[in-house]
């Protein structure tokens, strides 16, 4: 069988999981065991990973029906239905399988030396953030190889909570405990509809395995059937529920607002969740969900789709000029490149979606690697200029700069890019892969990856959807102008502070990633060189484009789909210059703008940033702290949302406590008044009670007090249960708690009296005498019903 | 065959009860040992029925046993598990044993009782899922209020009296509704029997009457399962009932409310239940309100075990959600369809009364463990735990995650399944349900896991707090591996409810 290797997929997210529960259960005193096993895990997963990668590339494996499934596993059962798991390799699985445990295994391998392993300042929950992460590259691997959706929902969300232990790895931080909350909740809101929209899909469908819902026939009847009545057939409100999930997670507009405070982990999560696994999981839920989007041609949910990707595009990459925080730079390039990729998936281009897809994850982590070193040797360097400070204040005891040195630490921000400068010098090699990583991102032209794959975007949009194309080149232009910028403040000119000053270069097991990943920043554009591209077009072959495509076009799934697809992305066949040269002008344009701005005559220590001193000139300063601010859109959330949910739920616990409760306590002071009148009454009530029950119940009223036993007796008769012989052995035993459990309702009641009378006389006894009257009253009605009916 | 098993599970912990009766007080470890050896008795007894019944079909009652009890009346020692009790069983016995396991450790005051009052509470509880005569079932539900009554009156904190009496007079009052209606159906049908009953339809001509009986029932159930508007005895009985207590009260007692609704009134009353789900939307209003107000309500709490309190509010809420899906879809149960959506509702029913024992119960573990060394469960005294106490962390973790339904742990299942079903039948109120999704998260990781564990710790006060100790490690092991075990391979426990939910909806049409 050809294709038997692929059933490795089975094992692929296997060892990472056992990896991660290794950790807690065995290894997690031992920091180096525990690394080792987490290493070992991915690298055990990458190779597997490029065996199936591989075999699937050879045969080659398609989309539909000519992909690859495996079912093993009886899962869930529903009325008539059974649920099958197993594992599913087609391109589009395939592709991820090739990116994901590559640069998995390079950020962990980049954390042993992040986490400072070996040195005194190593991480005290260094083995536990191994685990946390094996479990992240899991949930990603679990979430490609499974052969349905609701799997694919597990592993995504499973991916959600290691976002919300790892960003808020240093939980000592309160703004790390929040950001990490944050995270996990806001993607919640988008992971509610994705869980709507997958019930709704299960509902309609009868299975969640791609095969069948993906099937022409399912497509077809969920493109032709209305949704409850509405004018919207299924497939569109299904299709938009799924997409619920993707704004969530790949943090597009409005749900954008987690991603930048995600900073607040360690960078090599970063470098993961924004890059490998998590934001990427959601636009690969839209590849992967693609033929249900383009089931509806014209539909609105393609358009809704689109345009939430460009706004979100130029919106965050209007944000990122304002930005300072080195890593925040990054956050909002990244929400703008998602946003890129679901405009592309958006205008049905979702194979030039899933390429940048995968070029974007590896020069992303490479630029939250390359940022990651940069701020681990500016702490070093921090470290270092104030010990040789202390040295100095050793020697001339008498200076005054007490204050200076004894506070800097907390003051000192090192990812803030106004304290660096000149690092170009200090950390070569992090400098030429952080170039490299930048230069990918603007798409700088031909020798980047970012080119080939923003490009196809581009070119795609051009004829059919101009709108789209200008918004896209614009972001991109502004993506290039930023990303200057930001090496121009990073690393050119001179250092502005004493830390920049002493800034080592990192060490080889950080260094030795960022190359890797440089290498595929550049040569993975390669994949997918358009044939028709002048002079280098057709030296290789488009080979991403025919394989990826094969997910939809060669599938029996979705004719119709493809159908629609190609309706859509006509501009696939044939060169055209006119996208290639504004993409050109843009991305060149930026990037000399940027340097003309910020690289020209460099930034000096404590100069206010050109674009706001240019900006408050022509009175934009207001536009400016806008964006600095990121248009204000946490503080409207935290006013709405926020506190509404905190108002509300205080509300309703007033309510509850008050007016619930206090109907229940009313009735229970009723009660208690009702119980007052009996003891005044005393058996008066009783006797009334029990004559209304007749023979039997007369039988009972006699019995002068409630408490008495014989009542208990008549309970007993009633009840059966041989307790009867039990209360007689307990006569035996001293103590009337065990008379009282055994004996039946009534005496336990009385018992129970007896433990609490002490404590609390008078109420207690006005509601077990209420208690008894109830039964008393019942029993003696189930009485009369019974003898009326003999 | 013949062999009364059931019986012998029924009455091995009243044995045990008997035995601890005799031994003298002052012999506390052999009272624990006794009933420690009887509850773990009965845990392995139910899990040979789990299997036996798995075995011999699920959707059939097993074991059954039937001898006259009182038969002037029709009244009949009838007993059976099928593949929805025997489940229930196997957690009674579970929980039962980890409370007592737990207990051995952490009461010491008159231990007698204790022990021999929770070993009648695991016989009442047995006897709910047991009985298939309603006389028998109202028996047992009865007796289950009594051990409760005095764990709480006597071993609780400091505001017992009040809840104690609150929870016995609240729960009494739906005893009692239920009595009476258990007694309209014997003169419709002029049986007992829960399974002849649902055949015979009562009331099948007259809708008023139907409805008087059902909401009766209905009535005694909600406030078993502590559904809004009646749930306020809930946060009382919890906050002063003692660790163990608690455990049984949120893991078993709320279910046998949920069991009721499944194994008596859906078969009796399908008419009235559809009707008051669909034409007359009262349930679903009440089920959005114990979903979306319990979540909320839990947001706003600042004592730990009240706000675990008003989170089973919230999650209970899921169950009668699932059940108001399989009853909206009566009348339509003839297609394949509509068939299984019914059955994927009540499955997600019954799937969350167990997995919300699990958690929960978990969750009161820890909430005890806490309270053992804090005396103190004010959320904001705290702050930073993690650090000092990881091993507890990491098992609140696990817990708090299950209990706000992430996948890969047990509790997404239940509420996967309940929104497959209601998205079908009741698609509204599956739309305003699914956002008790998220407040229940944030309500865990807001308020337990960040007010507690994150942020600096108070060295001062809280530096010397010891991590768990490894009698607390046994207790909640075997919970936490059931969480994982079933998060990702629900199918031994799902494939037990789905056959016999789906020959209880055949039996509907």
């Amino acid at each position: 069988m050809p294709t038997a290797l692929l059933n490795l997929a089975w094992f692929i997210p296997l060892f990472p999981f056992l990896a991660f529960a290794a950790i807690p259960l065995f290894t997690y005193r031992n920091r180096k065991l525990s690394h080792t096993l987490v290493i070992g895990g991915i690298g055990a997963a990458f190779v597997l990973a490029q065996i199936v990668f591989w075999r699937a590339v050879t045969l080659p494996v398609g989309g539909g029906e000519h992909a690859f499934e495996s079912t093993l596993i009886h899962w869930l059962s529903a009325g008539g239905e059974r649920f099958t798991l197993g594992v599913y390799v087609d391109p589009a699985t395939a592709v991820m399988l090739f990116m994901v445990p590559l640069v998995c295994l390079m950020i962990f391998i980049y954390s042993v030396g992040y986490m400072n392993f070996g040195t005194d300042e190593v991480d005290p929950r260094y083995s536990r953030f191994f685990s946390y992460m094996s479990l992240c590259a899991t949930g990603m691997l679990g979430m490609v190889v499974f052969n349905n959706l609701l799997a694919f929902f597990i592993f995504w969300e499973i991916m959600g909570a290691c976002s919300y232990l790892l960003i808020g790895f240093w939980y000592e931080k309160k703004s790390a405990m929040q950001a990490g909350l944050k995270a996990f909740l806001v993607t919640k809101v988008g992971d509610m509809f994705f869980m709507l929209g997958l019930v709704l899909l299960y509902s309609e469908v009868g299975s969640l395995a791609y095969r069948d819902i993906f099937s022409p026939e399912t497509l077809e009847y969920l493109a032709h059937t209305p949704f409850m009545g509405t004018q919207f057939p299924l497939a569109a409100v299904i299709a938009l529920l799924l997409f619920g999930g993707t704004v969530g997670k790949s943090a597009q507009f409005p749900l954008h607002v987690w991603l930048p405070d995600a900073m607040e982990g360690p960078t090599p999560v970063l470098a993961l969740i924004h890059a490998a696994t998590m934001v990427s999981a959601g636009v690969f839920l839209v590849v992967r969900t693609f033929p249900l989007f383009a089931a509806v041609e014209g539909g609105l949910q393609m358009t809704v789709v689109a345009a939430i990707g460009i706004f979100t595009a130029i919106f965050s990459s209007i944000i990122a000029v304002a930005q300072n925080d080195i890593k925040r730079v990054l956050a909002f390039s990244t929400i703008s490149q998602l946003g890129y990729m679901v405009a592309a998936l958006g205008i049905g281009a979702y194979v030039a979606g899933a390429f940048h897809l995968i070029i974007h994850a590896f020069f992303k982590a490479l630029l939250f690697l390359g940022a990651g070193s940069v701020i681990h040797g500016m702490q070093r360097g921090h470290h270092h200029a104030r010990e040789n400070e202390n040295k100095h204040h050793e020697q001339a005891p008498h200076a005054v700069g007490g204050r200076v040195t004894a506070n800097p630490h907390e003051e000192f921000d090192p990812n803030d890019m106004r304290n660096m400068g000149g690092l170009a010098k200090r950390m070569p090699r992090t400098f030429w892969t952080f170039l490299i990583g930048g230069l990918a991102l603007s798409g700088f032209p031909l020798v980047t990856a970012g080119f080939w794959s923003k490009g196809e975007i581009l070119a795609q949009a051009y004829e059919s959807f101009p709108v789209v194309f200008w918004v896209l080149a614009a972001a991109a232009g502004l993506t290039a102008f930023y990303t200057m910028r930001q090496i121009c403040m990073v690393f050119f000119g001179q250092s502005r502070t004493n830390a920049a000053e002493h800034v080592p270069e990192s060490v080889p097991s950080m260094t030795v990633p960022l190359i890797i990943l440089a290498v595929f920043a550049i040569s993975l554009g390669w994949a997918g060189i358009p044939e028709h591209f002048p002079v280098i077009g057709g030296l290789i072959p488009n080979w991403f484009h025919y394989f990826v495509g094969s997910t939809i076009e060669a599938g029996h799934a979705a004719e119709h789909a493809a159908k629609v697809v190609g309706h859509m992305s006509k501009a696939v066949h044939g060169f055209v210059w006119q996208p290639l040269a504004m993409g050109l002008i843009f991305a060149l344009g930026g990037l000399g703008l940027g340097w003309l701005v910020y690289g020209w005559k460099p930034m000096q220590a404590g100069e206010m940033d050109r674009v706001e001193g240019t900006m408050r000139k022509v009175w934009l300063g207001w536009l400016y702290e806008a964006m600095r601010d990121r248009f204000y859109f946490d503080e409207i959330y935290q006013a709405t949302f926020i506190r509404g949910s905190i108002l509300l739920a205080d509300l309703f616990y007033a309510f509850d406590h008050g007016v619930v409760d206090g109907l229940v306590n009313l009735a229970g002071r009723f009660g208690r008044s009702v119980s007052r009148v009996s003891d005044w009454l005393d058996a008066n009530i009783v006797d009334a009670l029990v004559n209304l029950a007749g023979r039997a119940g007369r039988g009972i009223s006699e019995v002068s007090g409630i408490l008495d036993l014989r009542v208990v007796d008549r309970l007993v008769d009633l009840t059966g249960l041989g307790t009867r012989r039990l209360s007689d052995l307990s006569n035996v035993v001293d103590l009337k708690v065990i008379d009282g459990a055994v004996n039946g309702v009534g005496d336990t009641i009385q018992a129970g009296g007896r433990f609490i009378r002490p404590t609390q006389t008078g109420r207690v006894q006005d509601y077990l005498l209420l208690a008894f009257l109830m039964v008393l009253a019942l029993v003696a009605t189930f009485f009369v019903i019974l003898f009326l009916q003999i | 065959m013949n062999f009364p098993i059931l019986s012998v599970i029924l009455f091995a912990p009243l044995v045990g009860a008997l035995l601890i009766m005799v031994i003298p007080r002052e012999d506390v470890r052999t009272i624990r040992r006794v009933g420690i050896a009887f509850a773990f008795l009965t845990l392995i007894l139910t899990t040979i029925i789990w299997v036996g019944v798995a075995q011999a079909g699920a959707g059939e009652m097993q074991y059954t046993e039937r001898y006259p009890w009182i038969p002037v009346f029709n009244i009949w020692y009838n007993l059976g598990a099928d593949g929805l009790s025997a489940p229930m069983l196997f957690l009674t016995a579970l929980l039962t044993t980890l409370s007592l396991f737990y207990s051995a450790r952490t009461i010491e005051t008159r231990v007698k009782e204790y022990y021999l009052l929770f070993l009648l509470l695991e016989m009442g509880m047995f006897g709910v899922f047991l009985s298939l005569d309603l006389v028998l079932f109202y028996v047992f539900w009865e007796i289950c209020l009594v051990p409760v009554f005095l764990l709480i009156g006597v071993w609780g904190g400091e505001r017992r009296e009040y809840a104690a009496i609150k929870f016995f007079l609240y729960t009494l009052v739906g005893g009692v509704a239920m009595l009476l209606a258990i007694i309209g159906v014997y003169f419709q049908t002029g049986t007992f029997e829960i399974m002849e009953a649902a055949v015979a339809r009562p009331f099948a001509g007259n809708f008023t009457w139907a409805s008087v009986a059902f909401w009766a029932f209905f009535i005694a159930f909600a406030i078993k399962i502590s559904s809004f508007p009646f749930h306020t005895w809930l946060p009382d009985a919890h906050t002063e009932a003692p660790t163990a207590g608690s455990v049984m009260l949120a893991g078993i007692l709320l279910k046998l409310g949920a069991y009721g609704l499944i194994r008596i009134a859906l078969p009796l009353f399908p008419g009235p239940f559809h009707y008051f789900v669909v034409q007359m939307p009262i349930i679903p209003v009440m089920v959005i309100m114990s979903i979306v107000y319990g979540a909320l309500v839990c947001m706003a709490q600042w004592n730990l075990k009240r706000l675990v309190a008003y989170s089973s509010v919230a999650h209970m809420g899921y169950v009668t959600l699932g059940v108001c899906a399989a009853a909206a879809g009566y009348g339509m149960l003839d297609t394949q369809e509509a068939l299984n959506a019914a059955a994927a509702g009540l499955s997600g029913a019954a799937m969350q009364m167990f997995t919300h024992g699990i958690i929960t119960g978990g969750l009161f573990f820890l909430v005890g463990i806490l309270y053992e060394r804090t005396h103190t469960r004010d959320l904001k005294a705290f702050g930073g735990l993690a650090t000092q106490m990881p091993y507890y962390y990491s098992i609140m973790m696990v817990t708090g995650f299950a209990s706000l339904g992430l996948p890969g742990l047990c509790g997404f299942w239940s509420e996967f399944f309940v929104f497959r079903g209601a998205v079908r039948f009741i698609p509204i109120a599956a739309l305003i349900g699914i956002l008790g999704v998220v407040f229940t998260a944030a309500c865990i990781l807001w308020k337990i896991v960040q007010h507690i564990f994150l942020g600096t710790l108070d060295k001062e006060r809280w530096g010397e707090l010891p991590d768990m100790e490894w009698w607390e490690k046994v207790t909640l092991w075997p919970l936490v591996a059931i969480m994982v075990f079933l998060g990702f391979y629900p199918t031994p426990l799902l494939d037990m409810f789905n056959a016999s939910v789906t020959a209880l909806l055949n039996g509907l049409p």
